[in-house]
């Protein structure tokens, strides 16, 4: 029970931490919609309403991964350009259980995102989400931004080694919504780049959103989804612990 | 009694390595067997220039660091296998303006940390209040950290630390960078943690505030402890010994480090109560006048030589 209020106290106090970030903010605000805009009106030249259904859910996901890679591989260089570093690593609680809500505070920004870009692409390209089963759907969106948040963690204590790790978020945004099939159709990707993808949680958790919105069996994806997402957490826990081990022998990654 | 701090011959190496494509490798060792004890309820001070091993030797105890070889316990608790049961029992605060997020209020700061740190839900608030009162911030605690100044925020600093009531509080250089206003209110309230029954370990480059706050002092120079004592102790040591500035003229440098090796010349210097800060002679001869230097420094000293002139500089008082 303590670490559950440890876990909700230490998310509320680090997503208000993110809301009150003017750029941060800005970006998570915008750049989903503009992002979802490229999308669609790259699809629209066809007018083919599948095809925009199909590009209108994958927008909606792409927002949470560009907000989740992109700030899970600075959060730990965030943490020790702000001096908090040596001190979270210092404390008592398991450094993966503190870097846990931080991410849940970076997930819950792209839920917004998926939100904001559902509404958009009604408001902007009338395109009506006709789901055939809303509980599924709004599971698929739940699982898509738990398991995105997982790999962010997963990133953020892998790329903690590295000062530049910003560029690894960078490098990875685009790649990413390609591999997980936001917006091209995984059958379209070499084979060499398959297992890629089937390794990606996010790829699952669309593929269920949209079986969900087509009023097919999700539950497949959403199983695979379920197993991987949580797989993330184990290997960024194990990591976690030799990399803070590896600070502490090596003195690298410096903590300061 | 269990000993607040124990560390033992401890040691540290870092290793460094450079260049692109030929990686050459490079140990530097920063603490060179360090030992020292702190009785419980003890303000300790480690007192040493920059780059003596302070920072290495506190992080080894703190559990950020895993020493080289030798070991150390607080509380009883060995820092390198027991981390969890050593990072329970000790607070931790560093110098500079780092180490709170200051996007929140100094009250969010330390919510978060009590989280972190396990203090019981029931005794937060309460225990944020305790603090911010002891460490003059009622009152401002709604503010975000980005608003206080570096002095504010050092208070803070050791509030935070001060969350989950540690037996043993490291202070690792506090006050620098504070204005004298801002570190006087600083080691007032380090003096009240003494008074308050913690252990303290402070480092500082600070001679007078050492001498102030600490009952025992260790003196710190490139990773080895050269002095330890009570400051009054200390103080004596360096009283009874000599510092001596020597600047000759005409005369060889073979002469003069003969002279400086055998110190025959001034029978009441003891080579382990004196040191000689600086010996330098001058090739070429610049005459002086011996009464000149009489007046100028009070004491003229012949080494051996009729035509040298020698200037003697001590700053002790005693000479």
């Amino acid at each position: 029970m303590t670490r559950l209020r440890q876990l909700v106290v230490c998310f509320w106090l680090q997503f208000k931490i993110l809301l009150f970030s003017p750029f941060e903010g800005f970006s998570a605000v915008v750049f989903p919609l503009m992002f979802a805009t490229a999308a669609l009106l790259v699809y629209r030249v066809n007018g083919d309403p599948e095809a925009m259904l199909y590009a209108g859910i994958g927008a909606a996901a792409m927002g949470i991964w560009t907000s989740q890679t992109v700030s899970a591989t600075t959060l730990v260089q965030r943490e020790r350009r702000a001096g908090t570093l040596e001190l979270v690593v210092a404390a008592p609680t398991p450094f993966s259980l503190v870097l846990l809500p931080i991410t849940c505070a970076m997930a819950t920004i792209g839920l917004y995102s998926v939100l904001a870009t559902i509404l958009w692409d009604w408001w902007l390209f009338d395109i009506a989400l006709h789901i055939e089963n809303w509980p599924v759907f709004v599971l698929s969106i739940l699982m898509a931004t738990v398991t995105i948040a997982l790999f962010g963690f997963l990133l953020s204590v892998s790329a903690v080694r590295y000062r530049t790790s910003w560029a690894l978020g960078a490098a990875l945004e685009y790649p990413g919504w390609l591999l997980c099939g936001f917006v091209v159709p995984l059958d379209l990707l070499p084979d060499v780049l398959r297992p890629i993808s089937r390794a990606l949680a996010p790829t699952w958790a669309v593929e269920g959103m949209r079986a969900a919105a087509a009023g097919k069996s999700a539950r497949g994806d959403l199983a695979i989804c379920g197993a991987v997402g949580p797989a993330y957490a184990a290997l960024a826990g194990w990591l976690g612990v030799r990399l803070i081990n590896a600070a502490r022998r090596d003195a690298t990654p410096a903590l300061s | 009694m269990t000993l607040a701090v124990e560390a033992i011959d401890l040691r540290r190496t870092f290793t460094s390595r450079s260049g692109t494509f030929r990686r050459t490798r490079k140990d530097v060792e920063a603490v060179k067997g360090v030992s020292f004890e702190i009785a419980p309820g003890e303000l300790f001070g480690l007192l040493g220039p920059n780059g003596a091993g302070k920072t290495t030797t506190i992080k080894m105890l703190i559990t950020l660091l895993i020493p080289t070889s030798g070991r150390a316990n607080v509380l009883g608790h060995d820092v390198v296998h027991d981390v969890r049961e050593v990072r329970r029992r000790i607070g931790y605060v560093f110098g500079g303006d780092r180490g709170l997020y200051e996007r929140l209020s100094g009250l969010d700061n330390l919510r978060y940390f009590s989280e972190l740190y396990g203090v019981p839900p029931r005794e937060q608030k309460k225990r944020i209040g305790e603090l911010l009162e002891l460490v003059g911030l009622t009152g401002r605690e709604g503010e975000r950290v980005e608003g206080y100044s570096r002095g504010m925020r050092q208070r803070l600093h050791i509030a935070r630390g001060l969350l989950h009531d540690p037996d043993v509080f490291f202070l690792d250089e506090p006050s620098i960078g504070i204005d004298p206003v801002g570190a006087r209110e600083l080691r007032a309230t380090i003096a009240g943690l003494r008074e308050q029954g913690k252990t303290v370990l402070l480092t500082t480059h600070y001679m007078f505030e050492a001498d102030e706050l600490c009952d025992r002092i260790a003196v710190i120079r490139s990773g080895e402890i050269v002095a330890e004592g009570t400051p009054a102790e200390l103080k004596g040591l360096v009283s009874a010994g000599r510092v001596l500035e020597v600047e000759t003229y005409g005369i060889g440098d073979e002469a003069v480090a003969a002279r400086a090796q055998s110190a025959a010349y001034a029978p009441s210097w003891s080579r382990s109560a004196a040191s000689c800060r600086c010996w330098s002679s001058r090739a070429s001869p610049a005459p002086r006048s011996p009464s000149r230097c009489w007046r100028s420094w009070g004491r003229r000293v012949s080494v051996g030589s009729a035509t040298a002139t020698r200037r003697w500089r001590t700053p002790m008082s005693s000479w």
